[in-house]
């Protein structure tokens, strides 16, 4: 680790003030932050904690669904009973996060900030239809992540809270990376309503949307229904682990078996 | 078993309270008045000419001490790091053998090689300086594979080395071996890759050098599973410093599984450096390091195959392997591929002819040397894969052609054709054992479950046996050792009746404060918190060759008998004077010594403090002292073996593998405590599992750049990717040679557990055809091997 400042706030507004600076650095659960830190791959001039602020705490029912705040540690998320009742599917991707420990310090905001392509909970918030508040504004979550760790928050902004629509019914179904645990493909399939949404994540740059599969499913919500469908494997990720049509295949795998989770 | 704590109990480790409650002492735990810290400058290239080194930017940095390189260490006269064994070609030529420094000497062979150190006041100014070294390279063409090392147009590593080759040798009857193909009924032919692997101790390597002006004395604290090689072989070799000069200690250590038995660049680095600034000087490996720079495993390409008769029996075996070197040889690297490996051919098979060939190459990577096996799983993969090809050729049950061919326990002791002598081992007795325990006959039964939920089911054996109590010095030697391989220990009765052990074993992980302290409280009957083992410091051991090679108790454990019979045949002297009888009428057991027929009787404890304050003590005839000290060299190796059988499950929607069910059967001999025993076992069995589904180092050919450098890509097994296991073993068969009977636990669940596993995955992909796939049996390999089926075979 290079030297840097430190400060912990204990509001938005104040935490939106000290990441002004070009070179701070906001830190979350340090989960992606502080490894980079360590290897010297960063060298911000300040960390600004975000763990104090209350604001960007706690997960409430709001209407038509959840506002989980930034600052939800991954297992909170796993472990809280309203999440469990309302959408059982956000509840268990969280808890296949990576390991324990880093479910014990990861959060929401983190993730979606950091945009990993790999991360699950950028599945989510395509699926579940969410909109992601920041300090400034609300962002829908069809538009945040803009590509590879790309969204659409701008220099210093702050995620505050994530609202997710409940949905009719949903699973997530993750294919691990067997070294990181992180999504080699990730598919959350979601009915609300007439709709049907399938986000992928790990698979390509960024999250994408299945139009075919949404309409198959919209027409018969059974894994049947997949039958025979596939995506591209153009532009599909390829490395070490998985090469682009292999991770083709696993979406239509993990796409099924989404469906048969949700039931 | 009159010792609650003596031979056979399962007594918990004794070491466990320190290290579980953060208590242990590591190396990078020791501070030191004025000490410096110490970060490498590594080569980003794996193949490069170091032009230049400007080193002014980083000494005028913050904290900075010294920039110390290659040049420095030249000029100071710093030797080679030595080879501790030499293999000669088949046409009788010696190995090459290029200089290895620990500070390279204007070129660079792998990515991490060591070009400069930055020494500091705190390592972050060490770190922040060593960015700030420039060094001027001029990149080279490099070659990562072995199998394209060997090729003509392969960049060349050592000038010395042309064609990249170390040695090629062969072991064997090559003209026996081509007669008995000859004639051979069936052929199994197998062509396989023993993947690459990174050892990862949980402790990475550290080393603190200190150097005393006032008597000119070095100490060297390190991560080392023998510290007095350390002291031989960089006392002698590379630094010039007398034995009596020089001090190291390995105190805990986290973990080695071979990778700390070498002699590293960075010991020579700090102890030649805390003199030439002196001060203490310290350097820590981080994680990135360890992937880099400890020396790596495996490694090998082989073609193999074996000539059977109409019936399956072994006729013959012949293997032809490529040995994958790394860019420099490091401590014991030749001999793994070598003797470790070919002598260990025949398996549990009475095969009547064997012919082995290795060639061994320099490539662009980071030395490959020892790992937890070293040699023994690449032989026991090879061979036990091989049969597995060899059943489905001859039209046998795979359980079946094992036993067809084993050795029978009645032609113990048993020469094979690749130079070893077994001396026990009943292999069809390991068989019987493991048949009923894993329901052999139930399999079909479980298929069939499986399939009806979509899954693949296999089974798969490995009936192993291995080489281990390192070694007959004078074997060693004939076969190019460069060392002795003998034990040494110690036994101090304290004049109240404590005991202190002093052992050339070193423990980092295996249980020795354990284990041996109930060999002692077995033999004395003392209390076992009576008995301290002290371990892994030259200033106090008298001498030792150290922890591999699952040798501690077979050979570390032979001469902590042989010292303790000296104790007992003085203090039997001792007795025999204080009870005023005649020594052949005393009679010794659990530590008492009583006159036959009598109830006079004396404890060790009475006779350890007349020992000490000799006032009713035979003087002409004895020294005061109850202090003896032996030395053990083994008549043989020692051969563990046994019967492993796993059972696999695979998704053919995604090609993920489950281990579903894993049993032992071991043979290793009698048993000192079979907890630890048992931990070993499962140990072991997880390494054997992780390079089967799991574990990969992997370089870029093209570039020579580690891929698998930190643990997002490098995949170590985990709790949840294995099952229960369920371990037996039986002490029919103890080792014929040594004291104990005793053969050695340490490696045999990563010997046996790759070859099971595979085996296990290629009968579940049987049904399409598949006769092979190489480690590690990766979700997208098996997907790939079933999407490639032949079409009928798939639809069955
Ligand atoms: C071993 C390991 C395994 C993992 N496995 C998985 C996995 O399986 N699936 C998965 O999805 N993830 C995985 N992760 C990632 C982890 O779960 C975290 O989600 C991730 O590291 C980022 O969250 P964080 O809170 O730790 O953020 P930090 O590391 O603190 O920050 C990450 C980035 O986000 C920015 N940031 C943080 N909070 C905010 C905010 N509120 N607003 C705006 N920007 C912000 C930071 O400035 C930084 O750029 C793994 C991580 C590790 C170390």
């Amino acid at each position: 680790m290079y030297a840097f400042t430190y400060q912990r706030p204990s509001t938005l507004a104040d935490a939106v003030a000290a990441a002004q600076d070009e070179d701070a650095k906001l830190l979350g659960g340090g989960q992606t932050l502080l490894p980079t830190l360590k290897q010297r791959l960063a060298q911000p001039s300040a960390l600004v904690d975000l763990s104090g602020v209350a604001e960007m705490k706690g997960i409430k029912a709001v209407d038509g669904g959840l506002e989980i705040g930034a600052f939800t540690r991954h297992a909170e998320v796993a472990h809280s009973d309203l999440v469990k009742a309302t959408i059982p599917a956000l509840a268990s991707l969280a808890e296949g996060i990576g390991d324990r420990q880093v479910r014990n310090m990861g959060t929401m905001g983190g993730s979606i900030a950091n945009a990993d392509p790999s991360a699950d909970y950028p599945s989510a918030v395509v699926a579940l239809k969410a909109t992601v508040t920041t300090d400034r504004r609300t962002i829908a979550g069809d538009d945040f992540f803009t590509g590879m760790f790309e969204t659409a928050l701008e220099p210093g902004e702050i995620v505050k809270s994530v609202r997710f629509s409940t949905p009719d019914k949903a699973a997530y179904a993750k294919f691990r990376n067997p070294a990181s645990r992180y999504a080699i493909v990730g598919v959350f399939v979601a009915k609300h309503g007439a709709e049907v949404r399938v986000a992928v994540t790990g698979a390509a740059g960024s999250v994408f949307r299945v139009p075919a599969f949404e309409a198959a499913l919209a027409a018969n919500f059974t894994a049947e229904a997949l039958n025979g469908l596939s995506v591209s494997a153009d532009d599909l990720n390829a490395d070490l682990h998985a090469s682009a049509d292999y991770r083709a295949h696993l979406v239509t795998v993990m796409a099924k078996r989404a469906v048969e989770a949700a039931g | 078993m009159a010792n609650p704590n003596g031979v056979g109990a399962s007594v918990r480790r004794l070491e466990d309270p320190r290290f579980l409650t953060g208590r242990g002492n590591y190396t990078d735990d020791f501070k030191r008045p004025n000490m410096t810290h110490l970060v490498h400058v590594r080569s980003p290239y794996p193949h490069a000419l170091v032009k230049g080194i400007d080193a002014s930017a980083a000494l005028a940095a913050p904290g900075v001490v010294a920039v110390l390189t290659g040049a420095d260490m030249e000029a100071d006269k710093v030797g080679s790091l030595p080879c501790g064994w030499q293999i000669h070609s088949k046409d009788g030529s010696p190995m090459k053998e290029p200089g290895h420094f620990p500070l390279a000497r204007g070129r660079v062979r792998y990515v991490g090689d060591a070009v400069a150190v930055v020494i500091a006041e705190t390592k972050d100014q060490a770190r922040d300086a060593a960015e700030l070294v420039v060094v001027d390279y001029e990149e080279l063409p490099a070659v990562t594979a072995s199998t394209r090392a060997v090729t003509a147009e392969a960049p060349q590593v050592h000038d010395e080395a042309p064609g990249n080759l170390c040695y090629d040798w062969h072991l064997g009857d090559k003209a026996a071996v081509d007669a008995a193909f000859a004639q051979a009924a069936h052929v199994a032919t197998i062509d396989l890759v023993n993947n690459r692997l990174v050892p990862n101790a949980m402790e990475p390597r550290a080393a603190l050098g200190e150097y005393d002006p006032s008597n000119g004395e070095y100490t060297l604290t390190t991560t080392s599973q023998n510290p007095h090689v350390i002291r031989l072989l960089m006392g002698a070799f590379v630094l010039g410093i007398p034995e009596h000069k020089l001090r190291v200690v390995a105190p805990d250590v986290g973990g080695g599984f071979g990778s700390k038995i070498f002699h590293y660049g960075e010991e020579a680095v700090v102890t030649w450096a805390a003199k030439k600034i002196g001060r203490p000087v310290k350097w820590t490996a981080d994680r990135s390091e360890s992937f880099l720079t400890d020396a790596h495993g495996r490694d090998h390409v082989s073609h193999a195959e074996m000539a059977m008769d109409q019936d399956g029996h072994f006729l013959a075996l012949r293997v032809s392997t490529l040995a994958n070197l790394g860019a420099y040889l490091s401590t014991f690297a030749p001999s793994i591929p070598t003797y470790l490996y070919a002598t260990l051919l025949a398996g549990q098979y009475k095969t009547p002819a064997i012919y082995a060939e290795v060639k061994a190459v320099f490539t662009n990577t980071a030395p490959v040397d020892a790992y937890r096996g070293a040699g023994r799983p690449e032989a026991c993969y090879l061979i036990e894969r091989l049969v597995d090809i060899a059943a489905g050729v001859a039209g046998l049950d795979r359980a079946e052609i094992r036993r067809r061919n084993f050795i029978p326990a009645s032609a113990m002791p048993y020469q094979t054709p690749v130079a070893l002598q077994y001396d026990s081992g009943d292999f069809a007795k390991n068989l019987d054992i493991a048949l009923p325990l894993v329901d052999y006959d139930g399999f079909a039964a479980r298929k069939a479950a499986s399939k009806a939920k979509g899954k693949l089911r296999g089974i798969g054996f490995s009936t192993y046996i291995e080489a281990c109590g390192i070694a007959p010095s004078n074997v060693a030697g004939a076969l190019g050792a460069r060392a002795g391989l003998y034990e040494c220990a110690e036994v101090r009765f304290h004049p109240t009746g404590s005991v202190t052990v002093f052992t050339g074993s070193h423990s980092h992980g295996q249980g020795h404060e354990t284990t041996f302290a109930q060999l002692v409280a077995e033999r004395f009957g003392v209390p076992i918190e009576n008995v301290e083992i002290v371990h892994g410091d030259t200033a106090k051991i008298p001498f030792g060759m150290g922890t591999y090679g699952s040798r501690s108790l077979a050979v570390g454990g032979s001469a902590l008998v042989k010292a303790m019979d000296k104790v007992e045949r003085k203090a039997k002297k001792i007795a025999a004077h204080m009870l005023e009888a005649a020594e052949t009428d005393i009679e010794v057991k659990d530590g008492r010594f009583t006159v036959a027929g009598t109830d006079k009787s004396l404890g060790i404890g009475d006779i350890a403090l007349q020992a000490y304050v000799p006032h009713n003590f035979p003087l002409d005839e004895l020294e005061p002292g109850l202090d003896e000290q032996a030395f053990y060299d083994p008549k043989n190796f020692t051969y563990p073996n046994g019967c492993h059988v796993c059972e696999v499950e695979i998704d053919p929607d995604t090609g993920v593998t489950q281990v579903v069910a894993f049993s032992a059967v071991d043979d290793f001999g009698n048993v000192i405590n079979p907890l630890i025993v048992e931990g070993q076992v499962h140990g072991g069995i997880v390494q054997g599992i992780g390079q089967a589904l799991l574990e990969n180092c992997v370089y870029d050919d093209e570039s020579g750049q580690l891929l698998t450098g930190s643990y997002m890509d490098y995949c170590m097994p985990r709790a949840d990717d294995v099952p229960s296991f369920t371990v037996r073993y039986h002490e029919d068969q103890p080792c014929t040679h040594n004291p104990l009977g005793v053969k050695g636990c340490g490696e045999a669940g990563t010997i046996g557990a790759s070859a099971a596993v595979m085996n296990a995955v290629v009968d579940a992909l049987s049904a399409f055809g598949v006769t092979h796939l190489d480690m590690p049996a990766t979700p997208e390999k098996v997907w790939r091997a079933i999407q490639n089926a032949t079409p009928a075979l798939a639809a069955e």
